[in-house]
């Protein structure tokens, strides 16, 4: 029972790092590598905060959002003079930095040893230790994320965002300051990945900067092309299947060396599969470059 | 005499050592249409591109209703109520009609994030009524069956159009168009020189880039001919195509 409430959980998770990816890369056509990072300075944020200050979840919370949102709007700078492919580097420049902080700073983030021993968190009284709580608890961030992503692309907002993807010229032309939103949208993004982390961390309860590579940030980019860019639920559809793959892999009664390399192998074919036969995923409306397959 | 509008004084540009405004200048009126012609490369979308803001000039001075807007960047020359199309046709293919014309309304409430959330009633309110207009306006263009439909599912000319009622949705009170019935049907030609012609009694300005002549004599107050970047010749279109200097230079 406790085994499928944790996968449970981590689908959870996942939907918010998706989701809130999507906003950024499918909806406004910022393909960014730095997803995992904005998730590990959540995690981080959250945990040193109740481990050194021991306040409370919410206080928690609220900064590794804040923390994690300013350092969007410092990613989302650079999207304003490069695009495409340097942008994407830019943002894996962010990615390793971040990693390579978490994974040398000793004395602050605990270095590899990581964070051990993160409190079970309290809200409004309660606290929350059972598999089952958890759920219900990321449960509610989760229809959270969703509530305000899908406020925000069923709006005038989201349309901009929409067009700014397909061609800033217009936008400009349209009168809608490109370079506000793209920062905006990279701070929303950022929050909500930090969210996402501090769900992670508070779950788990022990944290170190492996969960935090560029292969997380690759794999929540999966989630979102395999699900479908530009889409609400698509993500959702994406980190269901992504997350239960690998857990179905086990029930073929392969040696764990043997599944844990297969997986690998599994998303990156999927990955090209889907970029190859159908880029919009299963449920999207926009796909990476159809722009240059067009012209 | 009504004042001017929109001025341009000794606007200079070069892309490349090639001179693409020379010492350029002219001034648009309120209410009037003004043609803009010549040769490819005169310079006409140059001052287009830096009237809008997307190429700042190297020397000269624009200013709108006398206040001076050389050098704002381009969203915010749009705000101030400039609003334009492009040779190339710029719309968002990929999202509808409807959506198109909605984009193009300024300062939306349901644009900024905070409203969303926090006064989502009069942004829910103010996209209502957008919605009305838009619908209105696509009535009157003929194409409001074509609402829901992508805008790249449009016929060439269709698409013509909706640019130019997207420029309407905005309010703006100068439109610039470069080339609006360039390379379409006789009959959508028609109707939309109709719509740019009724343009003045709407309180609109407009600055015309056109090359087929016809067109512009037909519905331009008055015309400048350009060629390498200057001013050649300004007048009524009768004065203008009269002139030798003008009858020269397309001859050669």
């Amino acid at each position: 029972m406790d085994y499928l409430l944790h996968i449970l959980i981590l689908i959870g998770i996942y939907v918010i790092l998706s989701v809130s990816l999507n906003l950024i890369a499918g909806y406004a056509g910022l393909l960014s590598i730095a997803h995992a990072a904005f998730y590990g300075v959540g995690a981080y944020v959250a945990a040193l905060m109740a481990l050194n200050l021991h306040s409370t979840f919410l206080v928690n919370i609220i900064c590794a959002v804040i923390v994690s949102g300013l350092l969007g709007a410092l990613v989302g700078i650079p999207s304003l003079r490069i695009r495409d492919d340097y942008f994407v580097i830019a943002t894996f420049a962010f990615q390793v930095i971040t990693f390579s902080i978490l994974n040398n700073w000793v004395s602050f983030t605990g270095g590899p040893m990581g964070l051990p021993g993160i409190p079970q968190p309290t809200i409004f009284g309660l606290q929350v230790s059972s598999h089952l709580g958890f759920l219900i608890f990321i449960a509610l961030f989760c229809a959270l994320t969703l509530w305000v992503t899908r406020r925000i692309v069923r709006s005038p907002f989201g349309r901009v965002l929409k067009a700014i993807r397909e061609d800033e010229v217009f936008a400009q032309t349209a009168g809608k300051n490109v370079a506000a939103y793209k920062i905006i949208v990279f701070v929303v993004g950022a929050g909500m990945a930090a969210v996402a982390g501090v769900m992670y961390a508070y779950y788990i309860s022990f944290i170190d900067p492996t969960s935090f590579t560029v292969m997380e940030s690759i794999f929540i980019i999966s989630i979102v092309i395999i699900g479908g860019t530009g889409s609400l639920w698509g993500p959702v559809a994406g980190a269901v299947v992504l997350v239960l793959l690998p857990e179905l892999l086990r029930f073929l009664g392969l040696p764990s060396s043997v599944a844990a390399n297969l997986r690998q192998i599994i998303y990156g074919g999927l990955l090209v599969a889907f970029m190859m036969w159908r880029p919009r995923g299963f449920l999207g409306e926009y796909a990476f470059h159809r722009k240059e397959a067009r012209e | 005499m009504s004042q001017a509008l929109l001025e341009a004084n000794g606007l200079f540009r070069s892309f490349d050592g090639v001179q693409a405004l020379s010492n350029f200048s002219c001034s648009l009126r309120q209410n009037e249409i003004l043609g803009l012609f010549g040769p490819n490369g005169a310079g006409k979308t140059t001052l287009f591109n830096v009237v809008t803001g997307f190429i700042s000039p190297e020397r000269g001075r624009l200013s709108l209703k006398n206040s001076d807007i050389t050098g704002l960047p381009s969203y915010r020359l749009a705000n101030l109520g400039i609003a334009r199309t492009f040779q190339d046709l710029r719309l968002i293919r990929q999202l509808s009609v409807l959506e198109n014309v909605l984009l193009s309304f300024r300062n939306q409430p349901g644009e900024r994030l905070g409203n969303l959330f926090f006064r989502s009633k009069k942004s829910h309110d103010h996209e209502a009524l957008n919605r009305q207009t838009a619908i209105e306006l696509l009535e009157d263009a003929g194409i409001v069956e074509k609402a829901d439909d992508r805008a790249d599912n449009l016929s060439y000319g269709q698409q013509k159009l909706l640019s130019l009622v997207c420029c309407l949705a905005s309010g703006a009170q100068v439109l610039l168009l470069d080339e609006p019935v360039a390379g379409i049907a006789p009959e959508m030609i028609d109707k939309i020189l109709g719509i740019i012609r009724n343009l003045p009694s709407k309180g609109k300005s407009v600055i015309l880039i056109e090359h087929n002549l016809d067109a512009v004599m037909r519905v331009c107050d008055r015309v400048i001919f350009m060629d390498a970047g200057a001013k050649v010749s300004e007048g009524t279109p009768e004065e203008v195509r009269n002139d030798p200097r003008v009858i020269e230079a397309y001859i050669d």
